[in-house]
């Protein structure tokens, strides 16, 4: 599979008057040609942190790159000009935020909007531009494209702003497609036409989808893999399959069990204790075990490194060395696993193929 | 569960009534809940569940219809003792759980507003020892007395908001929203914390919330809204094998699961208010299509509902 | 990926029971507001220059006018016109007590036959400057205070009452503050000291009439902002009474802005002063204020800049300190107002 981004060892510093804000500590991931890949975690883990560094949109005074590179094209961004980073910007990578109402400019018509990045990185005439705007408000499915073309954006739901939104960041069809919480803020229905909205796009351009949210129910439904993240770093990596199914870090278990299923009765929910860790002073070793029953005493010293549980599948936790004792994973995740070939609660009926000991 | 503790009959909150801007917040809602139980009320944004909520706990005046609390009306003209007893018997946790706390006060004042107010503790001594035992009650200790709300993550807070609300003893409880503004991690231990309390103290919720899966997994009943009105009501259980009310339907089929094989085959039914084709002398009212099931419908659609549950 | 192979000890494997209550503890040290909002000014070194600076010059306000015995109203025009001399800072050429006299530069202290030092030289009527300096600091100073005290206690209690209780006391306070805004301030003033006898208690209450105006509508934004916020609405679900709410969590919260709105007022007030005394309807003669001690030294400037020269900078520092005092307490106090 082709590799259109690849972050290698990532670490990002903020500098505020308490300190110094570790908030990226190691953070590598590939991003592979027409997927996506959907990055979990819970606010202050670094995920929004990481994909606004790779559109270097963090404020150039307080932060700063501490080591490794992200390649896009054959570039490091972390030590492009400014002026290169405008290029790719809206052309090659292209963001949606999470909140509607803020990402558009009130005082634009939304047809003038969409046509900006058009005219800026592509060489074509206003009216050619115009076409195209309309053309994408009809894709991204806002009714009426010729006539609402002139609107602006107040008198459109906030559904359908995100969906111009869209519209805007599709406009250079870009390689990459960043999606920080494009439906945090708005209702499950309509979050549901955007997810909707945005796998449909995704086959017709064949773009690469960045989706950061913290909601796993949406990682179910749009992502191809899941990285997720934890204090700083990528706990575990994994098609999105083997993340549900054959989850490997104690903390993608607590966060799985921790939502109540729509058809199981639970008596009580598992409910992952205490807070996530402050990087200003960051927990040596695995941040989560202060936080896990899983702990290992090698947890409180130093930092896992990622394990290999399958050719996609990558976990960072003690647990998966070699003389880590076995542990039982909650209940929930235990039937979980039970449906996926290939881990080692499997009950399938293809013989002896499951379980890994 | 036979006591009835809150009655809502007819309420109405409109804001700007008469004038052009007039905005039908709540319109002509009813329900009952009873000692002991959570009483889900879910809907989207701007349905009116919030206005519902604060319109019970008297933030806004009611513009007709009223509620009833243990037989008394809450709304109206009322003397200072009977409000101060209401106070104390209902109270509140808020959504928002940054702005629910004033970042001027001391966690330990904050606390100790109920109790202040009400004259519950006779001496500072007695204030703090009531504040500390119920920052334990919730999962906080004594050194965190003495600290401002800033210094807390989203889910402490959270939970020092609670205490705020039991430092009264409170029977009833509206909960509005109080986990969407959480991390998923962080939401198990605030519910966990409010089903505790429940069956420790005995305590009545309403909880409201969009999040329908953390909704049904609290409450014992749930009530739908949909744009000021109360679209169905019915058990837990109920409601999610059974929905009725197309509106009800569309919502349950667009919640997404953490579950990608169910996800991939998740089919989301969309709900148009016009389908209904009422004519103009059809009477849409609320109707119990099977016990304690009501739904609001015409007389055809609850003839064609009945039908299709046997 | 990589260490997978790593050599470990197995006994480093052996399972630890964490203490759970160990995630809740708050390392950090407890800090209230305004402990945080010091320590961020502290890192402001502007806004602590101009601290130290105005100190300095409240200080010498005070007892500037008594260090050097002489009254700053006694005449002696045999003394007139002195330019400053400074013991010690003579020798190095400046304030040598060297002046111009018929065109000529000479030592006018020798050729007047005075002994004495005048630090900032004298007046046309022999009043030692220094002394005049500091007590026309001392009045402005006052002035400005109480002007921006006055502007506080109504600025505050208008605009919260009309924000807290809105609806129709709202709308009339702000019909009222409406009408006021559209009457410029001289006309009111200069009204004003017609009626009255010209003096400090008229400055004050002609900066003050309008003044509290623009203190009123940010303290009812506030309130505004405030009295929706859900600490208030709990607040109120717990059954506070209006003055409880008030005094414990809107005050509180709307301090900040209030204080710095104060420190940009003050030295509004100040330049308002001057600025009247200079047009001659402010404090009359032979009252000083900086106002005008600017304006006797304006009139002899080419002569004697030294008269115009002290009062100037003195106003000047006053102005840039209490502003910069202002700009990193709003940074302090309110981050998010930075841009």
């Amino acid at each position: 599979m082709e590799k259109i981004l690849q972050v290698i060892d990532l670490e990002l510093s903020f500098h505020t008057f308490a300190g110094e804000v570790k908030a990226i500590r190691g953070v590598s991931f590939d991003l592979h040609k027409g997927e996506t890949l959907a990055i979990v975690g819970e606010s202050g883990s670094g995920k929004s942190v990481t994909t606004k560094s790779i559109m270097r949109l963090l404020p150039e005074t307080s932060s700063e790159f501490k080591n490794g590179e992200i390649l896009f094209d054959g570039k490091d961004l972390t030590s492009l000009p400014e002026s290169g980073m405008q290029k790719i910007r809206g052309k090659d990578i292209s963001m949606i935020f999470q909140d509607p109402m803020t990402s558009l400019n009130p005082t634009m018509p939304i047809g003038k909007q969409v046509m900006e990045p058009i005219l800026k990185h592509q060489k074509v005439s206003k009216a050619k531009a115009k076409e195209v705007a309309i053309e994408l408000l009809k894709m991204v499915g806002i009714p009426n494209a010729e006539v609402r073309y002139k609107m602006y954006p107040h008198q459109f739901s906030g559904g359908q702003r995100q969906r111009i939104v869209i519209a805007i960041a599709l406009a250079c069809n870009p390689k990459i497609l960043i999606a920080d919480e494009p439906t945090t803020a708005l209702d499950v229905t309509i979050q549901a036409q955007i997810l909707e909205l945005m796998k449909d796009i995704q086959k017709k351009v064949d773009t690469s989808i960045i989706f950061i949210t913290h909601d796993l129910g949406v990682v179910a439904n749009v992502a191809d893999r899941v990285a997720v993240m934890y204090g700083g770093r990528i706990v575990e990596v994994g098609t999105v399959d083997e993340i549900f199914y054959n989850p490997q870090h104690p903390y993608t278990w607590g966060l799985l069990s921790s939502m109540p299923s729509l058809d199981l009765e639970e008596e009580r929910l598992y409910a992952i204790p205490g807070t996530p860790p402050d990087l200003l002073n960051p927990p040596v070793g695995d941040a989560f075990a202060l936080r896990s029953e899983y702990a290992l005493k090698i947890d409180l010293e130093q930092a896992p490194p990622m394990f290999q549980v399958s050719d996609t599948h990558y976990a960072a936790t003690w647990l998966l060395h070699p003389n880590a004792p076995k542990v039982e994973p909650p209940a929930t995740i235990i039937e979980r696993m039970k449906t996926f070939r290939g881990s080692r609660y499997y009950e399938g009926t293809d013989g002896n193929l499951g379980g890994e000991a | 569960m036979a006591e009835k503790l809150l009655e809502v009959k007819n309420l109405k909150q409109y804001f700007n009534a008469g004038k052009p801007s007039e905005v039908k917040a709540i319109d002509d809602i009813s329900f009952d809940i009873y000692r002991g139980e959570t009483f889900g009320l879910v809907g989207e944004s701007g349905c009116g569940k919030s206005t519902t909520g604060r319109t019970i706990i008297r933030l806004y005046d009611a513009t007709d219809g009223e509620v009833l609390y243990d037989g008394v009306s809450v709304h109206g003209n009322k003397s200072k003792a009977d409000v101060k007893s209401l106070n104390q018997k209902m109270q509140m946790i808020f959504q928002d759980p940054y702005a629910s706390l004033n970042p001027r006060m001391k966690v330990l004042d904050i606390i100790a507003e109920g109790l202040d107010i009400h004259g519950l503790v006779k001496n500072a001594k007695e204030r703090k020892q009531k504040v500390i035992e119920l920052l334990e009650t919730v999962g906080l200790n004594k050194e965190h007395a003495e600290r401002y709300p800033h210094e807390f993550s989203g889910g402490q807070r959270q939970r020092i908001g609670i205490a705020r609300a039991l430092a009264v003893n409170p029977e009833f409880i509206i909960a509005d929203e109080p986990i969407s503004a959480l991390d998923v991690s962080i939401q198990a231990q605030v519910v966990n914390l409010l089903r505790d309390l429940q069956k420790e103290k005995g305590l009545t919720y309403l909880f409201i919330a969009h999040d329908l899966s953390m909704v049904k997994y609290i409450s014992d009943r749930i009530g739908v809204m949909y744009f000021g009105k109360l679209v169905e009501m019915a058990t837990a259980e109920e409601l999610y094998k059974n929905p009725m009310h197309p509106y009800t339907k569309s919502l349950l089929s667009a919640i997404p699961l953490p579950d990608p094989i169910y996800e991939r085959s998740r089919v989301r039914t969309p709900y148009n208010p016009d389908d209904h084709k009422y004519g103009p002398d059809e009477k849409v009212e609320f109707r119990e299509v099977a016990p304690k099931h009501f739904v609001l419908c015409s007389d055809k659609e609850f003839e064609e509902m009945k039908t299709q549950l046997k | 990926m990589q260490l997978d192979k790593q050599q470990l000890p197995p006994e480093k494997f052996e399972r630890v029971v964490i203490d759970t209550d160990s995630a809740e503890r708050i390392s950090k040290p407890s800090l209230s507001f305004w402990q945080d909002a010091w320590l961020r000014l502290r890192k402001n070194k502007a806004a602590i220059v101009s601290m130290v600076v105005l100190v300095l010059l409240v200080l010498m306000a005070l007892v500037g006018p008594h260090l050097n015995g002489r009254s700053g109203d006694v005449q002696n025009l045999r003394h007139a016109n002195l330019p400053p001399k400074i013991p010690g800072i003579e020798k190095l050429g400046i304030f040598n007590g060297v002046g111009e006299l018929g065109g000529q530069k000479l030592d006018l202290y020798e050729v007047k036959k005075v002994d004495e030092y005048y630090w900032f030289g004298t007046d046309g009527l022999g009043r030692d400057l220094f002394t005049r300096l500091w007590e026309g600091t001392q009045i402005s100073l006052l002035i400005a205070f109480i002007a921006a005290l006055i502007d506080v206690v109504i600025g505050v209690a208008y605009g919260g009452i009309s924000g807290y209780f809105g609806g129709r006391t709202d709308d009339v306070m702000q019909r009222v503050v409406e009408i006021l805004i559209g009457i410029p301030t001289l006309i009111v003033v200069i009204l004003m000291i017609l009626i009255m006898e010209p003096g400090i208690t008229a400055i004050i209450i002609a900066i003050s009439i309008t003044g509290w105006i623009g203190m009123s509508r940010i303290v009812r934004a506030q309130i505004l902002k405030f009295k929706g916020q859900e600490f208030v609405l709990a607040s109120r679900t717990l059954g506070a009474s209006h003055n409880r709410i008030i005094t414990k969590h809107l005050l509180p919260n709307i301090l900040g802005i209030v204080i710095i709105n104060t420190m940009f007022t003050i030295p509004s007030a100040i330049f308002f002063e001057a600025f009247l005394s200079f047009i001659g309807i402010g404090l009359q003669p032979p009252a000083a204020s900086l106002g005008t001690l600017i304006n006797d030294g304006y009139k002899v400037m080419e002569f004697q800049p030294y008269v115009l020269l002290f009062p100037a900078l003195v106003i000047s520092i006053l102005m840039i300190a209490f502003n910069l005092i202002g700009d990193g307490l709003r940074d302090a106090l309110d981050p998010k107002m930075k841009d």
